[in-house]
């Protein structure tokens, strides 16, 4: 016993050092069951509290480039507006409606929450942007983010009651389906960690003949995205010699260095989707 | 003004020059220019090494924090504190000089090229340390040595720029412990 005390007293600070490198690669082995829990809460508090102080500075900088964006997105709102269409003249004909439900009244699955970006990174390897909406806005985790454009930006991961972190595209475990538009060939899209703007669609088949140009919009198999937003334009093809797919690069049609204000899709079908695959993962 | 009201104030500033100027620089994907870790570097020689290395961990871990993914620098800063005792004593030019001076300076340790080669070394450590925790999971070897080579000369020029731009008067203390 008494050599033990003596052991650790001679290599103090050597078990001390071993200690805190354990502690931090153990944080960074099983950031995501941690750090919901612990770290979350009160570090996201603190650095959006600081962010969005930054912010109301910097985005001053931004406002032409947000401006134009918003113009955009604008005009192709406007030329959805439905006083653009006209409906056949059907006045002529009288016709007497047996229908008791009105089968053509919509209901709305799928609503857009904006939200101001308080921080947001590019130049690190897992890359993070903080919205300053969070519980109290309505926003959850596991909600789809897209850009005034509405090109795909990335998943909300965590949440304070003021502040959303969203782990953007440009993240090493971000797995986001998309899918080529020509052919309709589905895979995952990774980062590898190098160019931002730049992203890999993995698993495409090469029986899919994808070129340079094609567009890449989002599945809509999970209840993040709804189908066909917009992802990226492929960049080039390459062929992987290990299996039988092609690794397609793109280049985002969202501009990450550049992102000011956002939108988190909100499903109403999300909660009862995801539970009923809970249910299927407790049964297996 | 007090070590320990300098040492905080210190630590607010860099945090702030390395989150909202630094980290919005972006040189190339190949640079990523760091410049808090001068926190530890500038700590008084007589520290506690434990102490130091606590230190160095909450620097790291306020660092993360902004990051939202805990560890990749705490882990770095903790390498480096660890490493500086033995670098210092390796450098010092004759035995019982660090006690003549307060903290690491060019002043303090006999010129610029010790004090470069001080720098330069911990700089590298941090950053293959912090690199090769980050490529992990991307697991490219050029691409790592050309980041970390790249990223710690540009380190290595802050310093110097730090160093010239806001010089540490220190006063000589006599070498009498």
């Amino acid at each position: 016993m008494r050599n033990i005390f003596l052991f650790i007293r001679r290599y103090f600070h050597f078990l001390l050092f071993i200690v805190l490198q354990i502690l931090c690669v153990y944080f960074i082995v099983s950031y995501s069951h941690y750090h919901k829990a612990a770290f979350g809460n009160f570090s996201n508090q603190m650095t959006g509290d600081i962010n969005r102080q930054y912010n109301k500075v910097e985005q001053y900088f931004h406002l032409k480039k947000s401006n134009d964006s918003l113009i955009i997105a604008n005009e192709r709102l406007y030329n959805l507006l439905r006083e653009n269409y006209e409906l056949p003249d059907s006045l002529p004909r009288t016709e007497v409606d047996t229908i008791i439900i009105d089968s053509l009244r919509q209901y709305r699955s799928i609503t857009y929450l904006n939200a101001k970006v308080v921080s947001n990174s590019v130049s690190t390897q897992n890359n993070f942007l903080v919205l300053y909406r969070g519980r109290k806005a309505g926003l959850r985790e596991g909600m789809g983010v897209v850009d005034p454009s509405r090109n795909v930006v990335g998943i909300i991961t965590e949440l304070t009651d003021e502040y959303a972190v969203v782990m953007s595209l440009l993240h090493k475990d971000s797995r986001i389906s998309g899918k080529l538009l020509k052919g309709g060939y589905t895979g995952t899209l990774i980062w590898d960690g190098k160019l931002p703007n730049l992203v890999t669609l993995t698993n495409i088949p090469k029986s899919a003949k994808p070129a340079v140009g094609d567009s890449v919009i989002t599945s809509g198999f999970s209840t993040t995205f709804p189908k066909g937003l917009l992802i990226g334009r492929v960049e080039g093809v390459y062929t992987d010699p290990s299996s039988n797919y092609y690794k397609v690069k793109l280049h985002t049609a969202a501009n990450f260095y550049n992102l000011q204000y956002v939108y988190a899709i909100d499903n109403k079908h999300q909660e009862a989707v995801n539970q009923i695959l809970d249910k299927l993962k407790k049964q297996q | 003004m007090s070590n320990l009201v300098k040492n905080i104030v210190r630590f607010i500033l860099l945090m702030l020059v390395q989150v909202y100027v630094l980290d919005k620089i972006q040189l190339h994907q190949m640079v990523t220019p760091y410049l808090y870790f001068i926190f530890i570097l500038w700590l008084p020689f007589h520290m506690n090494r434990a102490l130091l290395m606590l230190l160095a961990f909450i620097l790291g871990f306020t660092l993360d924090g902004f990051r939202h993914h805990p560890g990749f620098h705490a882990a770095a800063c903790v390498l480096i504190a660890y490493i500086r005792p033995f670098l210092v004593n390796l450098l010092i030019p004759q035995e019982g000089a660090e006690t003549n001076y307060e903290e690491p300076s060019i002043q303090s340790m006999g010129g610029l090229v010790p004090y470069l080669f001080y720098a330069g070394l911990l700089s590298l450590l941090h950053h293959t340390w912090l690199f090769l925790l980050e490529a992990w999971q991307f697991g490219d070897a050029w691409y790592f040595l050309v980041k970390t080579l790249l990223s710690t000369a540009i380190s290595i020029l802050l310093i110097l720029a730090t160093e010239f731009l806001f010089s540490r008067k220190q006063k000589f203390r006599t070498n009498t412990i």
